[in-house]
């Protein structure tokens, strides 16, 4: 079903920073809240702010009247969000895209950085998955303390060797699958991460699914910006995704 | 009491002249879940051509200072994918339809004008002036001449309006409304997008897959209200203007110009409610300004 779309401004109720350039914004927005199912992404813009597009956020938590949102501060868009302040209002178009398979039994997260966000409403959402976690150094593993709660197990690798394994966390998998009864993975992350997963996830027979990110301009498929190419030919990650089958994808 | 906004453009009733750019909002079924599409003056559909189109590969979209540069390169499924499938589909709106096409030849135009003289379709506007596809596109629309033979050739093939979008990247855009208006044009679309470029300081190599893209969006709005009030002065046509419209007084200032209704792009991506908001803030500017009708305000500025 293709839930119907809303424009709305949305107050901050929670902005804080999590780790060096990244931040949480939680927003009281009770219809888009309601709506959210893990997978599911916003396209946001501060009110007063100088940026033409919008930006598309992945949805890390939906409680109650109130959607979080994890991001880093990567241009001018997201400073202007990371700046604002709570009781500030934000510009929330959504939910937009498709959904993760919502029915394993024990699904194997694999994020990588702010991957890792939209993996989370995953987590909380079904509580029954594990998730191997990859970072560059140990200082960006807030998100161990924020899984925990919700999930089986909690497998990490850092880049810089700083907290658990010391590697890319896809090399770790194959070990991690050979121990685990997996049903399924779901990857998020930089796209050689997700690649690796999808090849490893194929080795071992398991289905895999992974959320994409474009530069996107719109939102509503009406840009064509964010095109991918699949086997079945050329997608749109906003509206085809942002969640695909990782074989049928083209890395 | 009278419609204000109530215009009849190219033998087209439209309840407002208020349309969408084409590539900006896709076949309007996309904002279907934010305003009435039945309200607009008309929706332009993405630019339709005789095949399937996949379009440029690589980064299409970049945003720049009050604006974006994009090179989809005319992505599309062909024109026989709109007339079975979408144009069906889109009938539901009730809205005025305008199909924008581009050819890779003359021939072409004749043939897609052709293909769409049927029911549904209000009008055709004709792309010259692509600037992100390598055939045809842009030649057509900084060649007078060829500007001129493009618009016979779909003129000849079909009993529906013909609006020719022109392109800014010329030096005197006077010279081509004069030449697509003697071929018979019943109407200008105006501007397309200016060709631009960016290129990351990171990487060292254009942003764009295509290298160079078409820049939109409110930094090209005064070359567009320029070239509005050029055109104006220089041909009898009914003129669409859009170029960074993404107010009601960005609107005004183009019927102040000299067009007779105005198209909304870019501002959609932003705002998918933008249109509305546009019309109410036309409203509130007429009354403000003792107007009965939005057809008082045009050209005021010459």
């Amino acid at each position: 079903m293709v839930l119907r779309k809303i424009l709305t401004d949305a107050k901050i109720v929670e902005q804080k920073s999590l780790a060096k350039d990244i931040f949480l914004m939680r927003l009281h927005a009770p219809d888009i809240a309601k709506a959210a199912k893990p997978g599911n992404f916003l396209q946001v813009k501060a009110q007063r702010g100088t940026t033409l597009l919008r930006r598309p956020l992945g949805i890390a938590e939906a409680r109650g009247d109130d959607v979080s949102l994890i991001y880093r501060k990567i241009g001018k868009g997201t400073a202007e969000l990371a700046a604002m302040q709570e009781g500030e209002i934000v510009s929330v178009m959504g939910t937009i895209g498709n959904t993760f398979n919502l029915n394993l039994k024990k699904p194997l997260l694999v994020g990588g950085g702010m991957g890792l966000s939209p993996l989370l409403f995953y987590a909380e959402y079904m509580k029954n998955a594990s998730v191997l976690m990859g970072a560059r150094t140990s200082a960006e593993l807030f998100w161990e303390e924020l899984f925990s709660p919700f999930v089986k197990e909690i497998f990490v690798a850092t880049e810089d060797g700083s907290k658990g394994e010391k590697g890319f966390n896809v090399a770790f998998l194959p070990k991690i699958l050979q121990q685990g009864k997996y049903d399924g993975i779901i990857a998020c992350g930089p796209d050689p991460m997700m690649k690796k997963a999808v090849e490893i996830a194929k080795e071992a027979n398991i289905p895999v699914e992974v959320s994409l990110e474009r530069r996107m301009g719109c939102g509503l498929g009406a840009c064509l910006s964010c095109a991918i190419d699949t086997k079945s030919g050329r997608k749109k990650v906003c509206k085809d995704g942002p969640v695909f089958d990782g074989e049928e994808v083209f890395f | 009491m009278k419609n204000p906004f109530s215009v009849e453009l190219l033998g087209i009733k439209m309840n407002s002249p208020i349309i969408t750019a084409s590539g900006t909002f896709g076949f309007g079924e996309e904002f279907a879940d934010f305003i009435d599409l039945s309200s607009l003056g008309a929706v332009t559909v993405k630019g339709t051509t005789l095949n399937p189109r996949v379009g440029n590969s690589g980064i299409r979209i970049h945003e720049t200072p009050a604006g974006m540069l994009n090179s989809i390169g005319l992505e599309n499924p062909g024109a026989k994918v709109f007339l079975n499938e979408i144009l069906p589909r889109i009938k539901k709106y009730n809205m005025n339809v305008i199909v924008n096409i581009s050819g890779a030849t003359v021939d072409e135009y004749g043939e897609l004008a052709a293909m769409l003289d049927v029911d549904g379709v209000a009008a055709i506007e004709l792309n010259v002036s692509c600037p992100n596809v390598k055939e045809g596109g842009i030649i057509f629309g900084t060649d007078p001449t060829m500007a001129a033979k493009v618009v016979e050739a779909a003129k000849k093939r079909t009993k529906k309006p013909v609006i020719i979008k022109l392109s800014p990247n010329v030096t005197d855009i006077k010279l081509m409304a004069k030449a697509v208006e003697n071929a018979g044009a019943d109407a200008v679309s105006l501007i397309n997008t200016l060709l631009g470029m960016a290129i990351d300081i990171k990487t060292k190599k254009p942003v764009l897959g295509n290298i160079t893209g078409g820049l939109s969006g409110p930094c090209v709005k005064p070359v567009a209200i320029r070239m509005v009030y050029e055109v104006r002065g220089a041909v009898k046509l009914p003129i669409i203007g859009m170029g960074g419209i993404a107010s009601a007084e960005d609107a005004v200032e183009f019927f102040l110009a000299g067009a007779d209704a105005i198209a909304v792009g870019t501002a959609n991506f932003v705002n998918p409610k933008i249109t509305e908001e546009i019309r109410e803030g036309l409203l509130k500017y007429l009354d403000e300004n003792n107007c009965s009708h939005i057809s008082e305000i045009i050209g005021l500025a010459r």
